[in-house]
């Protein structure tokens, strides 16, 4: 079976300037923090929201003589990424040394891997709406520490400094500049969140900067960019500007939209765009230069002399890879093809692993469309009114099935259905059970469905005149039936009865 | 190659070391005899061979995901010039 379903490319943002229609040229480098129990390099801990200095060892606070030893699951969690991202894996890589001063790394310099990463050449289908996603290549993608977290607004004249973040391992995830459009940068980094959620090597929680992203944006006229991909030749392409340090995706397509207008803006004016790092400001919804920092560029890149190359093999990555879950473009892919949902549902489905998980217990044994329109349209509708997620969810996969498979013998109708979910979610229990009990069982028997017709009939003589004119308003007395058997009697059989009697 | 006033006062910066404008010939001196010792080590013919990371056959050492250390601020704290509230305290960054 393909790994995902077919697709068309998305058409690329067109931005009318004052004098022309310009693209634009998008690459993103993504810090998604590796979710482990202990940093790269060190045996403190990694967990959110510690006192302050709490997780720091001494490595971590670069006392003298502490040297740094791999943390060899924040290893198998980049060589997993790359797996989930279809990237060739590095089994030699080596690690440098990133040199700038800032007070929240003591050491001096930040252990990256510049030279040889661990990962290379990969890709991630970006949906963009069912039938069409993009295809963005991963360049690469590198290990490397995170800095610690400087508080300025404590004090008046100094800063104050926390080093728990120091040496927690980072993933960089950098690609190559195929991203089209501001929606297209923001569904990119969904999607890598996705896959690593799914993965377990990165809970891409934005807010807590566990996640994100500095993005390069550049703008072409029409058919620049076209030749840029024919020679890989960048002087087709525009100057670019690195928009450094998103954590939340409405900021990165507003940061993109703004810088991208910026750009033409001095291009038009006859002017000529700088190679800058710009800061988002979204308070004023703009972007802004860090002139103060471009010193600091000449980071003196060399080979940490402290770590040996890293060296993994073949079979252990190959153990790897028969451990990977199944990833969201083939669960997606296998809910269209076997159980028959559409695009659209089974990627609402799939979005989230716990939520594919729920469904797929609700489905199994059952009609999938079904199970899908009720976890779609009946739970998730509820939950989101509700604030809850899955996981905290009042109606578990079971009872749901139990639902349907109540409504699939025939034993209560879609309407009851519906309030017997309501009885689930306030009250639980068993939906058998509270049907028996209840007596909300859908009333089947012929003989009861008869009476009640013909009791109708009877007691509307007008109606029923009416009705042998204009067979459509036989409607009416469906609908008569039903609320008089408090919406158990089968519609089907009702239907039937109803025309029978009136002659239609 | 020979090294300027001026590179050796930028590379001096860089490193965050003060170095008096009054020993900066001698300092760009020894800085451009290091990089001409590199040029000569340059011209001898390296190719196809691997670079000597260690002199025995070792491998990276690695360590299990299991929290071994920390709690202990105070110590981490204890040679800093100015701590409060278990922050380091330093001057102002302006951003």
């Amino acid at each position: 079976m393909l790994d995902h379903l077919t697709y068309a490319a998305p058409q690329p943002k067109v931005i009318q300037g004052a004098k022309s229609d310009w693209e634009l040229v998008i690459g993103l480098e993504v810090h998604a923090q590796i979710a482990s129990k202990a940093k790269l390099f060190s045996g403190a801990s990694t967990e959110f929201g510690a006192e302050p200095n709490s997780n720091v060892a001494f490595v971590d606070a670069a006392m003298p003589g502490m040297l740094p030893v791999i943390n060899e699951f924040c290893v198998a969690q980049a060589v997993r990424t790359g797996l989930g991202l279809k990237a060739a894996i590095n089994l030699r890589s080596a690690f440098d040394r990133k040199n700038y001063f800032y007070p929240d790394l003591p050491q001096g310099y930040q252990i990256s891997q510049l030279y040889h990463p661990i990962v290379g050449e990969g890709e991630v289908i970006v949906d963009m709406g069912p039938g069409i996603a993009r295809r963005v290549r991963i360049e690469r993608i590198h290990i490397e520490q995170d800095a610690g977290k400087s508080i300025h607004d404590m004090d008046p004249n100094m800063s104050f400094v926390d080093l728990n973040r120091t040496g927690v391992a980072l993933m960089e995830i950098v690609s190559r500049p195929d991203i089209r459009s501001p929606e297209e940068a923001a569904a990119y980094v969904a999607k890598l969140r996705q896959i690593m959620r799914y993965l377990g090597t990165c809970d891409g929680n934005m807010q807590n900067g566990n996640l994100r992203a500095d993005v390069n944006v550049s703008v072409c006229k029409p058919g620049d960019y076209e030749r840029f991909m024919e020679t890989g030749d960048f002087s087709h392409l525009g100057t670019r500007c690195e928009i450094k340090n998103m954590n939340s995706l409405r900021f990165i397509q507003a940061a993109i939209e703004y810088e991208a207008r910026r750009q033409i803006a001095i291009i038009e004016d006859g002017g000529t765009v700088v190679q800058e790092t710009r800061l988002y400001d979204p308070d004023r919804g703009e972007t802004r230069s860090m002139r103060s920092k471009e010193e600091a560029h000449d980071y003196r890149y060399f080979p940490d002399p402290d770590l040996l190359p890293l060296e993994i093999d073949q079979a252990w990555v190959d153990d790897i890879a028969a451990a990977m879950p199944e990833l969201p473009d083939q669960k997606k892919a296998r809910f269209v093809k076997d159980l028959g949902l559409s695009e659209y549902d089974a990627g609402v489905l799939t979005a989230e692993v716990e939520n594919a998980d729920y469904f797929e217990a609700v489905a199994s044994g059952r009609d999938g469309k079904m199970a899908a329109n009720w976890v779609i349209n009946e739970l998730f509708g509820r939950l989101n009114k509700e604030g809850l997620t899955i996981a905290t969810s009042p109606v578990t996969a079971a009872q749901l099935g139990g639902v349907i498979d109540l409504i699939a013998k025939g034993d209560i109708s879609g309407k009851i259905a519906k309030d017997l979910f309501e009885i689930l979610w306030t009250e639980g229990g068993d939906p058998a059970a509270i049907v028996e009990a209840r007596g909300m069982k859908q009333v089947t028997d012929l003989g009861a469905i008869e009476a009640a017709v013909d009791e109708i009939i009877t007691a509307n003589p007008a109606q029923v005149e009416k009705a042998r004119a204009n067979p459509k308003l036989a409607g009416w007395f469906v609908g008569q039936v039903l609320k008089a058997t408090g919406g158990k009697a089968n519609p089907a059989a009702v239907n039937a009865l109803v025309a029978q009697k009136l002659g239609l | 190659m020979s090294i300027t006033e001026d590179q050796a006062r930028k590379v001096a910066h860089l490193a965050r070391i003060a170095v008096d404008d009054a020993a900066l010939p001698a300092l760009a001196r020894e800085l451009g005899s290091i990089l001409h010792f590199m040029e000569q080590l340059n011209e001898v013919d390296v190719a196809g061979v691997e670079p000597m990371t260690s002199v025995t056959p070792m491998r990276l050492k690695r360590r299990k995901d299991q929290v071994t250390s920390g709690s202990m601020a105070d110590r981490i704290l204890s040679n800093a010039p100015d701590a409060r509230e278990g922050f380091f305290a330093v001057p102002k960054v302006v951003e």
